[in-house]
Order: structure tokens, then C-alpha cells, then sequence
């Protein structure tokens, strides 16, 4: 597959872990955290962990947005979802992550009629498609997104849709971040930055991490390579004593981001005053909700909400995951309570999910099978 | 990491271990699609509810199709019912994949298809000349594959109370004295093959869907694998372990189940493993592992290493066979684990999946 393959090459990989080993400081250990989600499946998908040395570790992030909503979210949506007339879609991820009251998927084994959807647009054909029907798109995701989701929304405007309304659950990544880097049970050495974020957030919002935390971030793609080569990249800061902002992630991200996406983003979103993240508590301005122009197309505003605060369980440490505290099969319920088949906490749902990833694609018995 | 940490590690790794290889419970509230996708969800109920429940010592074996033995000679039975969405898309319809489907279980367990039966559930309103198509097609995939249609039955519900229509078929064959399979025989050392090119059919319905804008030349591969078998067991006979019918979950899932029937790791050499670059393309774009996308002329077979290679060649030498190939091996450890050499040089565990992203795929 051209444009794809290239950047999956088994010899480049193998030549670029050759010279990360010959970059690393002997006797040192690093912690690199991959922030996205992304990074998290490529690792775990392609082996990646496989091609680094032992003294450099991955600490995976809070960029996971399916793994980043809290319990009492996904319960709203149920509650939305059951009541009468009502088609809610929403991406395949969000179906099987557990509110206080099952999932999605099993309000849809009820009765409600909950459809899978790849991208908001289809939500709004579907809305087009079923007038006396009202559509409810459940949104959420990173600036990634968000974009998508504004688009469909001026485009249901201009229409003058009036059965399409959006369940905001759109985040920002700089404030998470900031709030890891004040937390004090925390030593990373450098970040491998959120590649598709900064496609439309550029790379330039990522200053303070260099700036104010000391911290080397390199902007990474989401293929082996790219996530190899990020690591490099830091670790070639760190022996050069050097600490910034660095693109390796150039054939798609712009340093200053993409205008039209943020202009978009602009008009059809405004920050929330706080929201909150699954294992993280409330965050200000770390969330997005629908601006005063496109209120007639908010879920919150035509329906009643209950807008349910949900206590993540006492066994669930999504967030000491997220927040890359610990390992995933750290957790006291990773791989017996909470599988993929029933999670008790969001990290084991998604693809992207630092638990899930570690699960299902496992770090398990290399050893073993080194010596079989 | 330090050696502390590793041990650690290792020690919740093995208690993960244990917890998947216990055998899998049904404890839900209410039936989702997710049990029907023929992944781990549809493990717990057949291995939590129904095998229990039965108990019989050939569903035991979990095996395509179940054997009875009738006066001394030796019968495969298999049942199945389709509820593919769209009932016709590139390269096949229900009907002709409902003989296909059939049949192949048959084969796979090692005995030449003879008969089956047919029941249809018609949605009211259904379109005569849908119909008449469908069997039209049925007949004729009945005729290419040698069996003949013997007994059948019909139900019409109110319409909105099918999707069209739904096919269920019985199948019956008489086992091969060739061949002496069994889904617990594999051992360390054996080669794993597939038949062909792998993802075709659950891409090509998953498009004919329309629900992704997505287009792609790919055709379902539908086809009775009845002469790869007789080729395989001419080639390597009792060298011959297992056989699988890679459908819904796709080659990885038939590889897990044996892992697990046999209590034996795999190790899967994805650069070797053939994928149409059209399937490719279309699971890149949705996400999804072109290795638990369904499959209906394909069978994954695991062979005596030293009769490896006249196994591949035979397949080879069969109709839809030609790029059949070895992608890997059984292990020892771990047990009931399938592992892959990822084309990038890493490796990690290829497990079953929870649920499938495309249901109603056969």
C-alpha cells in the first residue's frame, strides 16, 4: 500500500533502533510519554517497545478520548438515547464504555435505537433521512474531531436542520497535559506530541512544555516509524542538552496548525468553564461546548439532561493510567476484573486505550517465546 | 525497567493468563449483537450455555460440523443460518453462500458434502424475482459443489420481522477415511496455512452496504472448498491435524479457538500472510485487522511440518488455491495464545475479539 507501507519498513525500523541504542546514555533510564491514544495502539500494534532498549520506557497518556469520558457522561447519553423518537449515534468505541447503568450497547439491546456511525455526517444523513425523527450525535474526541463535528453542524445549519442536535463531548489536550505536569508523582523526560491534534492545533501551542516544564516534545505520526523516530528525536535532545518544540510529524502538520480548521473551530465552539475527565476530576477550560450561534443544535440545551455525576469505581485507576502513574497491569482489576469482554474502567474499551492495547495485543511472555 | 518491576510484571501477566484460559461464562442480562459476532461474546455462549447444556461428546470438540456414526459408517452434520445484509453483493448472494457456507463445514471436518436442507424465512413483500434469483443461485451452487437439495421448508413472517430473507441450511457428508482430524491434535512444530487471500468477503459485503462511501474492486470469495480438501488430504492424509473454515472473525479468530482447543501457542508471520492490497486499503481506512474480517472460500489447515510444503502445493494446484501459503507455526508456549511476528519486526498476542465491528456478515 503505497504512502502506508513506507513507513512501516522493518529494515528502516531496525536501523533507527540501532541508532537510538547508540544514543542513550549507559547506565540511564528514560520516560517518554506518547500522549495520543494513537501512539499507544501503534506501539502495542506493531511491536514497536520491541525495537527499543530496555533503559527507554513508554509511559502512556491521557490522549485516549474515548477513555477520557466520565461515567456520568456516557449515562446522560443513555438517558437521551431511550427517550421516545429518538436515533442517537454515536462512533463504535463509545457503544460498550460503561456508565453507572451498562452501556450504550445494552440500552440498545433495550430498545433504544442507537446506530453506529464512522463520522458525523453520517449522522446528519441519517437525520435527513428520518425528518420526523430526532438524531442526537454523541461527539467526542480531541481538536482531532472537532473539527469534523463543526463542519457538520454549519452544514446542518445551513440547511436549516431542525431534528439534529450534537452531544458536545469535545476536549482540548493542553489543559490535561499541564495538569500532569503539575502533578508531583510524575518524572517524564520528554513527550512524543499529539500528531493529529497538532494537525489542526499546529505545534506552536506546545511551547510551554520546553518553556515552563523543561521538557523536550517532538510532534509524531502514528506510524511505527514515525513513533520511532520521535523517540529519537528526544532522546537526541536530551544528549545534545537541547529542550523544545520539534515536528517530526512535517508532511502534515503545520507549525502554526490549519487556519480554516481553527476559524471553524472558533465559530461553532466555546470553552466550558471546567469539565470532567474520567480518573482526572473537573479540568478547566479543557472542554468544548456549542457556542450561543448554534444553541438550537445542542443536545444539552433541547433535551433534558440529567446530567449525572457518576463516582468512577473505587477498584477502576483509569486515572493514575492516564495519567501514566502506572502500567496498566498495575491496576489491582487489569486482566481479571476488568477485560475488554466487561470493563469496569474506559481504558479497557477503547482501541486506543492504554489497558485495552496491552490486553489485547500484550506485552505477554516475550520472554518465553524468545527461549521456545 | 528494573528486575523488580519485570518480576512484577510477569507475575500479573501469569494471573491474567489464568483468568483467560478458565473457560468462558454467560452472565449477561440480554442477548447484544456482540454475541452473534463470533468472538469472545459468542465463545461465552457456546462454551458457557450451549455446549453445558447439550453436552454431547462431538459438540465437545467445537468443531465445524459434529460426526455421527450410523452402522459403521462415519457422518458429518453441520447447521447454519445466514442473515447477510445486503442479500446480494460483488461476487456472491445469500443463496449461493449458503450452500458454500455449508458445505465448507463439511469439508473442513474432513468428509465429502452429500445433502443438505434448506429453510427460508421470507419477509412479507419480498420482491418475487429476489427470490426466484436466490434459488436459482442455491441450485446452482448446489450442482458446482456435487450436493443435492433434499428437503426444505418455508415461513413467511409480517414484514419489518426479517430483512428480507434468511436462509437455514442442514448439511450432511460422509467422513473421509483419509482423513483423521481432530481440533485437539495440533503439536509444537506444525505449519500453519491459509488457502488464499484472506478479508475479501466481509469487505466486499461490508461496502455493498453503502454506509461508508468507500468503493474497492473486491468480490466475495465464496466457493466450495470441498476440492481443497480432497487435495489436502491426498497430499498429506494423516499428516493432515485440523482443518477451519476462516468465516465471521476472520483467520484469526479460527486460529485463537484451536489454540485453545489444543492447548498450544501460534506464532503468525503477518508479512506472510496474503491480503488483497484492495482489502488492505479499505480495513486501513475503517480500522479495522484484515485478519478477523470473514472469510467463505478460505481454510486455514495445520500440517506435520515435513508434510508442509506438498500440502501448500496441493492446495496450489486447486481452483481459488493458487496463492495458497504457510504463515506461520504451532508453539508450546504460551498455551492457547496466538502471537504475531508483526511485519515491522515487533511482536505481540492476536486474541479474540470482544464483538465485531460489521456484523451480519454471513
Amino acid at each position: 500500500m503505497r504512502y502506508v507501507d513506507e513507513y512501516r519498513d522493518a529494515e528502516l525500523g531496525r536501523a533507527l533502533a540501532a541508532e537510538i541504542l547508540s544514543t542513550v546514555e549507559p547506565g540511564r533510564h528514560y520516560k517518554v510519554m506518547e500522549v495520543c491514544g494513537g501512539h499507544t495502539h501503534t506501539i502495542y500494534k506493531y511491536g514497536v517497545d520491541d525495537l527499543l532498549p530496555e533503559s527507554v520506557e513508554l509511559v502512556h497518556g491521557p490522549g485516549c478520548p474515548v477513555c477520557v469520558i466520565p461515567m456520568g457522561r456516557v449515562d446522560d447519553a443513555i438517558a437521551v438515547a431511550m427517550q421516545d423518537g429518538v436515533i442517537f449515534t454515536c462512533f463504535g468505541d463509545m457503544m460498550r464504555v460503561p456508565g453507572g447503568e451498562g452501556t450504550l450497547l445494552d440500552a440498545k439491546a433495550s430498545g433504544a435505537d442507537i446506530r453506529m456511525v464512522y463520522s458525523p455526517l453520517d449522522a446528519l444523513r441519517i437525520a435527513r433521512e428520518n425528518p420526523e425523527r430526532e438524531v442526537v450525535f454523541f461527539a467526542v474526541g480531541f481538536e482531532t474531531t472537532a473539527p469534523s463535528t463543526a463542519l457538520t453542524l454549519m452544514r446542518a445549519k445551513a440547511e436549516g436542520m431542525e431534528n439534529f442536535t450534537v452531544f458536545c463531548n469535545h476536549v482540548t489536550i493542553v489543559p490535561p497535559l499541564k495538569a500532569l505536569l503539575e502533578s508531583p508523582d510524575l518524572r517524564l523526560d520528554g513527550f512524543v506530541g499529539p500528531g493529529h491534534v497538532a494537525t489542526v492545533v499546529g505545534a506552536r501551542p506546545f511551547e510551554f512544555i520546553p518553556s515552563q516544564y523543561g521538557r523536550p516534545i517532538v510532534v509524531s505520526g502514528f506510524e511505527p516509524l514515525d513513533v520511532l523516530q520521535g523517540v529519537h528525536m528526544i532522546l537526541r535532545q536530551l544528549a545534545e542538552g537541547r529542550c523544545e518544540v520539534e515536528n517530526q510529524y512535517k508532511r502534515v502538520v503545520p507549525y502554526d496548525g490549519n487556519p480554516q480548521a481553527l476559524r471553524v473551530l472558533e465559530e461553532v465552539f466555546t470553552l466550558r468553564p471546567h469539565f470532567e475527565w474520567r480518573g482526572l476530576g473537573f479540568i478547566a477550560h479543557s472542554g468544548l461546548a456549542l457556542s450561543e450561534a448554534y444553541a438550537d443544535f445542542d443536545t444539552e440545551v433541547r433535551f433534558d439532561v440529567p446530567g449525572v455525576r457518576v463516582a468512577d469505581p473505587k477498584a477502576c485507576q483509569c486515572g493514575e493510567v492516564l495519567k501514566g502513574v502506572i502500567k496498566p497491569w498495575e491496576c489491582k482489576v487489569f486482566g481479571t476484573a476488568c477485560t475488554p469482554e466487561r470493563p469496569i474502567g474506559t481504558c479497557m474499551v477503547s482501541s486506543e486505550g492504554a489497558c485495552a492495547a496491552y490486553y489485547n495485543f500484550g506485552r505477554f511472555a516475550r520472554e518465553k517465546v524468545a527461549v521456545s | 525497567m528494573s528486575g523488580d518491576l519485570a518480576t512484577r510484571e510477569q507475575h500479573a501477566l501469569e494471573l491474567i493468563e489464568s483468568v483467560r484460559a478458565k473457560p468462558p461464562r454467560f452472565r449477561e442480562s440480554q442477548i447484544t449483537m456482540a454475541h452473534g459476532a463470533g468472538g469472545k461474546a459468542s465463545a461465552t455462549l457456546i462454551e458457557g450455555l450451549f455446549v453445558p447444556a447439550f453436552g454431547s461428546v462431538s459438540l465437545n470438540q467445537l468443531g465445524d460440523a459434529g460426526t455421527v456414526t450410523i452402522d459403521g459408517l462415519g457422518l458429518a452434520l453441520t447447521t447454519d443460518s445466514f442473515v447477510v445484509k445486503p442479500i446480494r453483493f460483488p461476487g456472491g448472494s445469500i443463496g449461493e453462500l449458503a450452500v458454500n457456507g455449508t458445505v465448507n463445514d463439511l469439508a473442513v471436518s474432513g468428509a465429502r458434502p452429500v445433502a443438505l436442507t434448506l429453510a427460508l424465512v421470507l419477509e412479507e413483500g419480498l420482491p418475487a424475482d429476489d427470490l426466484r434469483a436466490e434459488v436459482e443461485a442455491i441450485a446452482r451452487a448446489a450442482e458446482a459443489a456435487g450436493v443435492e437439495v433434499v428437503a426444505g421448508d418455508t415461513k413467511v413472517v409480517e414484514r419489518g420481522h426479517a430483512d428480507a430473507m434468511y436462509v437455514c441450511t442442514t448439511g450432511i457428508g460422509v467422513l473421509d477415511p483419509r482423513a483423521t482430524l481432530s481440533t485437539r491434535s495440533l503439536r509444537p512444530g506444525d505449519k500453519i496455512l491459509v488457502s488464499g487471500p484472506i478479508g475479501e468477503h466481509g469487505t466486499a459485503v461490508m461496502l455493498a452496504r453503502g454506509e461508508f462511501e468507500l468503493e474497492a474492486p473486491v468480490e466475495s470469495d465464496t466457493r466450495s472448498l470441498w476440492p481443497a480438501v480432497d487435495a489436502l488430504l491426498d497430499a498429506a492424509g494423516p499428516s493432515l491435524r485440523c482443518m477451519r473454515d476462516a468465516t465471521r472473525g476472520g483467520v484469526a479468530s479460527a486460529l485463537n479457538e484451536l489454540a485453545r482447543a489444543s492447548g498450544v501457542a501460534m506464532l503468525v508471520r503477518e508479512a506472510a500472510v496474503p491480503v488483497p492490497p484492495s482489502v488492505a486499503g479499505a480495513c486501513e481506512i475503517l480500522g479495522i485487522d484484515p485478519m478477523y474480517v470473514a472469510n467463505e472460500g478460505k481454510l486455514v489447515a495445520f500440517v506435520a511440518p515435513e508434510a508442509a510444503d506438498e500440502a501448500v502445493a496441493a492446495l496450489r494446484s486447486v481452483e481459488g488455491g493458487e496463492e495458497a501459503v504457510e504463515i506461520g507455526e504451532v508453539r508450546a508456549e504460551p498455551p492457547g495464545m496466538v502471537l504475531v511476528e508483526t511485519a515491522f519486526g515487533g511482536r505481540r498476542v492476536m486474541d479474540l475479539l470482544v464483538g465485531d465491528p460489521l456484523p451480519r456478515i454471513c
